[in-house]
């Protein structure tokens, strides 16, 4: 068993010192709940809808507030998000875990949203890989929101044989038709976290930021699926919370026993068969 | 409740707590905890009023009635109704010495002009009223209102927050039954009150519902003019109000910046409103 407290906090926009003293505050809160590892939404440090505040608020490798999420994760693992600069100037979206003081593996979001009232492609880098991080507590596949509307992360982090798909957003609330009992936005997260859980039978591991930004409500709803799909624990509305989940470790194992996909996966048909579509140029 | 929702229906328990949160949150970043609102009898105001009740707590609330001389008194009964549903303070400020003032010297304008100066004395009023109660003024302009451009810029359509722009009439109609509003305010011809026997519906020259249905599919759907005609609107009212959305854009956005420098304001200076905060 490993306990993991999801906090579903409400950062303050561009503010790195309030944000990390609610971060420091959340660690304490869930190492007295006895949790082995916190996970923290999307861009956590700097709040989300950054545009020019993007480049100001960007952390090099070891910079202050990064470094005191290492010392912290000394006796909990850490996931927190933040924008990376990177030693080439590039920024990027990114989500990293801190575990015996110090960073053990980071993910930058691969799919950025551009659209709508997204502009992330605009003020980011996009990260170029899907990595499996190893952690003591197993191994997670880290997911930055949109990263969880595609397939190649999931399927990727499905053959990595992840325990866990750790997804961490900064979505907004919207869609809300009558005859629905929650939020349209909420519906079709639970409905992908359902299917990554069952496709992949790992955890999904799902913490989404609350609060407000310039008018639009971050959604919430933050859960926890088993590997079969099925639902552990959510956190309901949109206030700030935390979801204090103990993941049965030997769940993954049992459910890949009873219905064993990965075995059955073909990665090499799709391998040859990306290619051949390459050749003919419709990749 | 029908059995059959109307499309534009929404879950307005869920509406609800995601305006009050919305005031609440935005309110507090800018230190606020208190709201001011022109209270016109109308269901707008009504609606943005009892969700800064809920928001800020009634007492938080103040409502202003800024009747001019040709403003219909059943009005001013309605504004009454609300305030004293909702147990939000009400004030009221005659505004026809300070509009005479001005529109003596124009004997000139006309409907539109008058109209225009009515509606920017009020928003001075309630600007001026927001610094000594320390509230922020809220906005109690809807999306048909918001996409029609029918209303005055830099007059009712100032605020500081607005809780309705993202709400057709349908929906505001809907809203203001859920919140429990008084029936003879959700029941009444919705007008701008600015000239007797004015009506938007006789003004704008369409329905509310013809608004809501064409404009919902045009801007939510995302559908083209000809799918719209295709769901059974006249082509000549959809392209009036697709015409009418276009031209009105301006009121929509801050003035023009003409660039000259590398970095300019409203151009390539991009921060959110909330910045800081």
């Amino acid at each position: 068993m490993t306990r993991v407290s999801l906090a579903q906090i409400e950062p303050a926009l561009g503010d790195l010192r309030k944000n990390l003293a609610l971060h420091e505050a959340e660690i304490a809160t869930a190492r007295a709940a006895g949790a082995q590892m916190i996970a923290f939404p999307e861009l956590s440090l700097t709040g989300y809808f950054l545009k020019d505040l993007v480049a100001e608020v960007a952390l090099a490798a070891g910079e202050g507030p990064l470094q005191r999420l290492a010392e912290l994760s000394k006796d909990i693992t850490i996931a927190a998000g933040w924008a990376e600069r990177a030693r080439d100037g590039r920024i990027y979206n990114t989500l990293g875990i801190f575990e015996d003081g110090k960073l053990i593996g980071a993910h930058r979001k691969v799919h950025l949203v551009t659209y709508g009232m997204f502009d992330e492609a605009r003020d980011f880098a996009a990260g170029d890989r899907f990595r499996a991080i190893e952690s003591k507590h197993g191994r997670f596949g880290v997911l930055v929101c949109e990263d969880m509307w595609h397939l190649d992360g999931m399927w990727l982090h499905f053959l990595a044989g992840v325990d866990a798909l750790l997804a961490c957003s900064a979505s907004p609330a919207r869609g809300v038709p009558a005859g629905e009992a929650q939020l349209r936005s909420q519906r079709t997260w639970n409905t992908i976290h359902d299917a990554a859980a069952a496709l992949t039978q790992a955890h999904v591991l799902y913490v989404n930021r609350v609060g407000c930004e310039d008018g639009i409500v971050f959604g919430g709803g933050s859960r926890v699926v088993r590997p079969d799909g099925s639902e552990q624990a959510r956190l309901e509305g949109l206030d700030a919370g935390r979801l204090v989940v103990d993941i049965d470790a030997t769940l993954v194992r049992r459910v890949r026993t009873a219905t064993p996909l990965r075995r059955d996966e073909k990665p090499q048909l799709v391998m040859r068969d990306l290619r051949a579509l390459e050749d003919q140029g419709e990749l | 409740m029908s059995a059959t929702p109307h499309p534009l229906d929404l879950n307005v328990e869920l509406v609800e707590q995601l305006l009050v949160r919305f005031l609440r949150i935005e309110a507090r970043k800018f230190g606020f905890q208190r709201a001011i609102l022109g209270l016109s009898g109308g269901i707008d105001s009504a609606v943005s009023a009892a969700l800064a009740a809920r928001a800020y707590g009634a007492e938080q609330v103040v409502g202003v009635m800024m009747p001019y001389r040709t403003s219909s008194p059943a009005s001013e009964g309605d504004a009454r109704t609300v305030a004293a549903a909702l147990g939000i303070r009400l004030e009221k400020t005659d505004i026809s010495s300070m509009a005479d003032g001005y529109l003596s010297t124009m004997p000139d304008a006309d409907r539109l002009r008058r109209g225009n100066v009515m509606a920017r004395c009020r928003m001075i009023v309630l600007y001026d009223r927001s610094v000594p109660e320390r509230a922020l003024v809220i906005g109690t302009s809807n999306k048909t209102e918001l996409l029609l451009g029918y209303s005055t810029q830099f007059g009712d359509a100032a605020c500081a927050l607005n809780p309705l722009g993202d709400l057709y009439k349908h929906q505001v109609w809907q809203l203001a039954r859920h919140l429990g509003l008084p029936r003879e305010v959700i029941d009444k011809p919705p007008t701008a009150d600015l000239f007797e026997g004015q009506t938007d519906e006789g003004e704008l020259g369409f329905s509310y519902a013809e608004a809501d249905g064409i404009l919902h599919a045009l801007v939510d759907e995302r559908r083209t003019v000809d799918e719209v005609v295709h769901l059974g609107w006249p082509r000549a009212l959809v392209e009036r109000i697709v015409t009418r959305m276009a031209a009105n854009q301006y009121k929509r956005q801050p003035p023009l910046v003409a660039k000259l420098g590398e970095r300019t304001v409203t151009h390539d200076f991009r921060y959110l409103r909330d910045w800081g905060r």
